[in-house]
């Protein structure tokens, strides 16, 4: 079964080739073609999961064939079958095979129907080639086609303005972090004269701790700019232009993991430079508690998503710069149940109010009391939001649980602290989503008030699997914590923190303790009253603002205005970097436009005009001197033949005359002398 | 079947070809002149395919080598052949010339003889150069491209063709003719250091150059590097291009991106490095400089474009700034890169002529703003113009990824700092690309005159899809195409590295910091 | 025996007549013969000196003149014939095509 692992990528080959050539036959039926492709990717992905996690586990490579070949440097098309990848994939087909089937319905009756299909194939082949390359080129091939597909996926209604404008965005932030990437891989190239995974981390060991960091930081700036961590997280809120299937798969799923799991893959390296780590968990835990809190006042339905999202993978990076990789990709693996659901959830109750005037479909202060209109999505979308709160025993609490505990007990406290606030405005504001969305009064606009519905079982099937899946998803694989099956199966994929080394060996020791223990010790038992506390306080407050006393909300603005418009105006980075660099940069092309037209074209045209006058002038003086010499002699000549010539008259006799003359003058000085 | 010239014939069938055209078929017959006209370019094509098919990929010199006398009394040869570097470029030639001439069909109305006349010598002037290994020889067929290009713009090029042509013909003259320079000093280096012969030979000259004194090679580099870096073109020497673009035909623009262009990059790197080794360790910091100006500033200023062409013509300043940086990164990955970078801008950059070439058929305009929701009326052309568009930045998986990793990993083999500062051509390039894209092809359908605008036609589809092909085949399977390279760069790169090197600083550097 | 002065003045004297009839007349044919009278005025002279030297080369010299001459009236004559025939004159004075 591993053997055919070149099978996954291939049938979303299939897939894009049948809808995006014969797009305009296909017609309606593009839907379930591409689901059943990415249906077959998942069936292949099962079989090869069975094997791995029942089977002999290990890792295989499937070389395919050599891609680029340059004197000492080679590298390969070859597949690469671990427990990480096996993990990846099942989650990125598994998740995206659910979305394909809910965008059956989703999309049902758009003009670019087939278009939306060839796209969403496009991203499984990529993320799949993300996921399964042996090397970090095949890794990048992936990464840019996740760009592509997502920046082609936020545009896809390009009609829009602000759509293509966000596409476009995602795709130069995500290039900038690419730029990283490529960087990142060449120096892994140099160092070690490879770029294939085993080869590299054979090598990884002999790194010194000032090149592993510098690697490390480098690929960082890649994964920064795909998971949209700080500085580069701006691109993700505003991809919310897509249609929501793509924000669940793409923007919340699969691929701004990527990062994630680049990192984690690398691990090998990274534990090598601590400084790196260092970074990476404090930009993990900035971006946490920063998009959290802006989280926290924002209207737009899909828009808390996203910055609830962008704050997750803040967690997941707070895992890997603590050195918890098994932790990181648990929650990787947790949240793309609960937070595909979530925007799914989100997709159907926008679907729900199509009718609505565009402005109010997403804005949930126009929304309120949909939970009896429409159960099934209510329901699925609670359990979504409990288990992204982290109340056990739904799945965000495992994983959240291990990141925060790892953190604590690695030594990062000021880390481990941000974790547990951001995770306490992450409780509220999902509930603050769920009263304004689902509980109280019906805000909708009476038109669509009489539209809204539960939607068509494509897209409630795929809600209910994932409500199940975060309901379960947390507690098989990761109970006890630090102790369970994903911890063991992972463990030959991940690099382990060294012990001793590093600042943070006094946590290591109580970390092996509990991990020994399971909840033995006392500290790892307060921890996690305090995270259910944490999570249940979130709620609460949530309950008591937008259920129990509707005013207070208005009542806390109101007394913290300041604060109030920082948060919804998102800190202003948007703004900022406006300012600060893309207008700079406008200025700057400008300016260079204009210096080439100028001065870099003014010297081509400047010394042709110079060679124009130059000749003018020479022309003048050739005119006056050099040919004035010519002709000065042709009219003396003139001159004097005008005397002259009446010496020739013609006249025989003339002549004869002169002549005797002449020598008779002649005789005459010969006698005389 | 071996013996035959076929360099010759591929090289001289087109002049052939406008011979025939010039005296036998009559001005009113234009059919008859497309199709002989075409016939000629397909022919060529299919009789340059030995080239691909017997090429032995092993071996690093010359190969299909034909010599013969020519001025014996200055040591003067027809002395032609292809090795690695060349072979691609004359695949890529014929095949261009095939485009070119189809692609002209409707666009070119008037004088269509005498410019089909125009289209099929100036292919045999570009074969001629990439072919020659005879310096003065190449010296010829160099100069001779400029006449025929220079009537292609001046005669059926845009409102400012005289302009345009006459900078274009002036600019690339005054580099070429100091090239002469060079190539006479270099000549008159060999009769007093060298082997002592009267000889423009190639391959006898290769091993004359480290033989040569320093201060010597660096003038006749400079002289080089005047000649093709105008050519080229580099950062500052660039701006007879856009010019030249924006006026030229569709064929014109085509040509000149995907084959003239490379006639300087490919002088850099059969003539200027293994010729003069020493002069080419000396420059590379500068050289490294101006590529990576170039690239950025190609970029930007690309960005600041409101003209199509205008853009597509400053994003090959950038696109070429790579292929230089590749070629003086002097190791293996980079010249390798390079090279496939310059195969891959043909491609990429000669199919977005084709596709500006295509709208302003319809449209006769090339500003931005004209256009905008083009994608709702014609969706091949934008399926085309799309994949186009990602080949050029760079797209992993399409053709110009290959060739810019090769390039900035060889830059980074050389020193860090230039690929630190490349790469930021990269993000920009995604940049300039994107936006032209979103404003041509994205919004609403806001211009009533775009309603009207009619997809690609077959014609259109035909001598575009095997550019296509080729991105995603470089792309994918970059194997045959880096393979037949492969040799003969190596052997260049060791030409190169087998003089003593002056700096070796910025590698040294790196390894310092490798160890711990 | 008639001294040599005589000869020699006989001789100057028609060669004078011949020269201002070569300046002063205005019609060729006159013209000819006066170059005809000079040529012969140089015959006077050979001869006369051929006698007085006892040396034929001055006879022969002379026969060879009056060859030369009948040449040259021939030419000169046929010249005057063409000229007439197409000026339907034979004045001197009225040609100048020599003048450019």
């Amino acid at each position: 079964m591993i053997e055919l692992a070149w099978l996954i990528p291939v049938f979303p080959v299939i897939g894009v080739l049948i809808n995006g050539l014969f797009g305009k036959h296909v017609g309606e039926n593009a839907g379930p073609i591409a689901s059943g492709m990415a249906g077959l990717s998942f069936l292949v992905v099962l079989g090869i999961a069975g094997q791995m996690i029942f089977g002999a586990g290990g890792s295989h490579t499937i070389p395919l064939w050599t891609w680029v070949e340059a004197g000492s440097l080679s590298v390969s098309m070859s597949f690469l079958i671990d427990p990480l990848s096996t993990i990846m994939l099942l989650v990125v087909s598994g998740v995206g095979f659910l979305v394909h089937v809910y965008a059956v319905g989703y999309m049902h009756g758009d003009p670019g129907y087939p278009r939306f299909f060839t796209y969403l194939n496009l991203f499984m082949l990529s993320m799949f080639l993300l996921v399964l390359g042996d090397n970090y080129l095949v890794m990048f091939v992936g990464w840019e086609g996740v760009g592509l597909c997502s920046y082609l996926l936020i545009g896809f209604w390009y009609e829009k303005q602000s759509a293509s404008d966000a596409g476009k965005k995602a795709f130069i932030v995500n290039r900038i972090g690419d730029a990283g990437f490529l960087l990142g891989m060449f120096l892994i190239w140099t160092l070690t004269g490879s770029l294939t995974y085993t080869e590299v981390f054979q090598a990884a060991p002999e790194m010194s701790a000032a090149m592993a960091s510098a690697v490390g930081l480098l690929l960082f700036v890649g994964a920064v700019g795909k998971s949209a961590q700080i500085p580069l997280y701006v691109w993700l809120p505003d991809a919310m232009e897509g249609p929501t299937p793509v924000s669940a798969l793409i923007h919340a799923a699969t691929m701004v993991t990527a990062g994630v799991y680049m990192v984690a893959r690398t691990s090998p390296i990274y534990v090598m430079g601590p400084d790196a780590m260092s970074v990476i968990a404090v930009v993990g835990a900035l971006t946490g508690l920063f998009a959290a809190s802006i989280g926290l006042v924002q209207n737009d339905i899909k828009r808390v998503l996203a910055y609830s999202t962008v704050s997750q993978l803040g967690f997941m990076f707070m895992a890997l710069g603590v050195g918890a990789f098994t932790a990181a990709i648990f929650h990787l693996m947790t949240h793309a149940f609960f937070k595909g659901l979530l925007f799914l959830g989100s997709g159907s109750v926008i679907h729900a109010l199509h009718h609505a005037p565009e402005e109010q479909q997403q804005d949930m202060r126009y929304m309120g009391g949909l939970k009896d209109k429409m159960p099934i999505t209510y329901w699925t979308f609670l359990i979504g939001a409990i288990a992204i709160a982290g109340v056990p025993p739904l799945a965000g609490f495992w994983s959240k649980d291990e990141i925060l505990a790892n953190a604590f007990f690695t030594g990062h406290y000021t880390v481990w602290i941000m974790g547990t606030v951001a995770a306490f405005m992450t409780a509220f504001y999902m509930f603050r989503l769920i009263f304004m969305t689902f509980h109280g009064e019906m805000r909708v606009d009476h038109h669509a008030r009489e539209h809204i519905h539960e939607s068509p079982p494509t897209m409630t099937v795929p809600l209910v699997i994932l409500a199940v899946l975060s309901v379960i998803g947390g507690v098989i694989p990761g109970f006890p914590p630090e102790g369970g099956w994903i911890h063991r199966f992972l463990a030959p994929s991940l690099a382990k923190m060294p012990a001793g080394g590093h600042a943070m060996d006094q946590g290591v020791h109580l970390m092996n303790a509990a991990a020994g223990g399971g909840h033995s010790g006392p500290a790892v038992v307060l921890l996690i009253v305090l995270a259910i506390a944490v999570a249940v306080g979130g709620i609460a407050l949530a309950w008591y603002m937008y259920v129990k006393d509707t005013g207070a909300p208005r009542r806390l603005y109101r007394s913290i205005p300041g604060i109030y418009y920082l948060l919804l105006g998102k800190y202003y980075v948007d703004e900022i970097y406006q300012a600060c660099i893309v207008e700079p940069t406008y200025k700057l092309m400008r300016g260079l436009w204009t210096f080439d037209a100028k001065v870099v074209d003014g010297a081509v045209n400047g010394s042709s005009l110079i060679t124009m006058v130059s000749s003018r002038f020479s022309g003048i003086f050739d005119l006056r001197t050099v040919d004035g010499a010519v002709n000065g002699t042709a009219s003396f000549i003139r001159f004097f033949s005008q005397v002259f010539k009446y010496l020739q008259s013609g006249m025989v006799q003339n002549y004869l005359f002169v002549m005797l003359l002449g020598i008779f003058v002649m005789l005459s000085a010969y006698l005389f002398r | 079947m071996s013996n035959m010239p076929l360099l010759t014939m591929i090289t001289f069938l087109p002049a052939a070809g406008a011979v025939i055209i010039m005296l036998f078929m009559k001005k009113e017959q234009t059919k008859a002149i497309k199709g002989f006209a075409t016939a000629v370019a397909v022919l060529d094509f299919l009789i340059s395919l030995p080239l691909w098919f017997r090429f032995d990929q092993s071996e690093a010199g010359f190969q299909f080598v034909e010599k013969v006398s020519w001025i014996p009394t200055i040591g003067v040869s027809y002395f032609v052949g292809i090795d690695g570097i060349s072979v691609l470029l004359v695949l890529l030639t014929t095949l261009t010339m095939i485009i070119g001439v189809v692609c002209s069909f409707t666009a070119i109305e008037e004088r269509e003889k005498e410019y089909y006349v125009c289209l099929l010598l100036l292919a045999t002037g570009m074969l001629g150069t990439f072919i020659a290994l005879d310096i003065f020889l190449f010296y010829v067929f160099f100069e001779i491209t400029l006449v025929p290009m220079y009537f292609l713009i001046g005669v059926w090029g845009g409102p400012r063709k005289l302009y345009a042509a006459i900078k274009f013909f002036l600019y690339t003259l005054f580099g070429s003719v100091l090239m002469l320079l060079g190539i006479l000093a270099f000549y008159f280096a060999n009769l007093k250091m060298g082997t002592g012969t009267l000889t423009f030979d190639l391959v006898e000259l290769y091993g004359v150059g480290p033989k040569i004194p320093l201060s010597l090679q660096i003038w006749i580099f400079l002289a080089f590097f005047i000649g093709f870096a105008i050519k080229v073109p580099m950062f500052p020497f660039h701006t007879w291009l856009p010019d030249a673009h924006v006026e030229a035909p569709t064929a014109g623009s085509v040509i000149l991106a995907g084959i003239l262009l490379k006639m300087g990059t490919y002088g850099f790197v059969r003539f200027a490095l293994p010729l003069l080794p020493q002069a080419s360790h000396v420059f590379v910091p500068f050289m490294m400089l101006l590529s990576i100006i170039g690239i950025i500033y190609g970029a930007l200023v690309a960005m600041a474009q409101t003209d199509i062409k205008k853009l597509v013509a400053y994003s090959s300043v950038s696109h070429l700034g790579f292929v230089m940086l590749g070629v003086f990164a002097l190791n293996e990955q980079g010249v390798l890169g390079g090279q496939l970078q310059m195969i891959n801008h043909g491609i990429s950059t000669g199919a977005l002529f084709l596709l500006v070439g295509v709208v302003y058929e319809r449209r006769h305009t090339r500003l931005i703003s004209d256009y905008g929701g083009l994608s709702k009326v014609v969706p091949v052309f934008t399926v085309i113009f799309a994949i186009t568009m990602l080949s050029s930045i760079g797209l992993p998986g399409l053709n110009g990824f290959v060739g810019e990793f090769l390039i900035l990993i060889g830059a980074f083999k050389k020193s860090y700092v230039y690929a630190a500062f490349a790469v930021i051509g990269i993000v920009l390039g995604a940049a300039y690309m994107l936006w032209l894209f979103q404003r041509v092809f994205f919004g609403t359908l806001d211009n009533p005159e775009n309603e009207k605008l009619t997809d690609c036609n077959a014609r259109e589809v035909l001598y575009l899809l095997p550019l296509v092909i080729l991105m995603f085949w470089i792309g994918l399977y970059p194997k045959p195409f880096l393979g037949r390279m492969e040799a003969s760069v190596k052997k260049v790169v060791k030409m190169v590295n087998a003089a003593e090197v002056p700096q070796k600083a910025a590698l040294g550097k790196l390894t310092k910091l490798e160890k711990k | 025996m008639i001294p040599m002065t005589h000869f020699l003045v006989l001789g100057a004297v028609l060669f004078l007549i011949g020269a201002m009839g070569v300046l002063m007349r205005r019609n060729a044919i006159i013209i000819l013969l006066s170059i005809e009278l000079m040529l012969n005025a140089v015959n006077v002279t050979f001869v006369g000196f051929s006698r007085h030297l006892a040396d034929m080369t001055g006879q022969v010299f002379a026969i060879f003149v009056i060859t030369v001459a009948a040449c040259e009236a021939a030419v000169g004559l046929a010249i005057l014939i063409a000229l007439n025939r197409d000026r339907t004159m034979v004045n001197v004075d009225e040609i100048n095509l020599l003048k450019w």
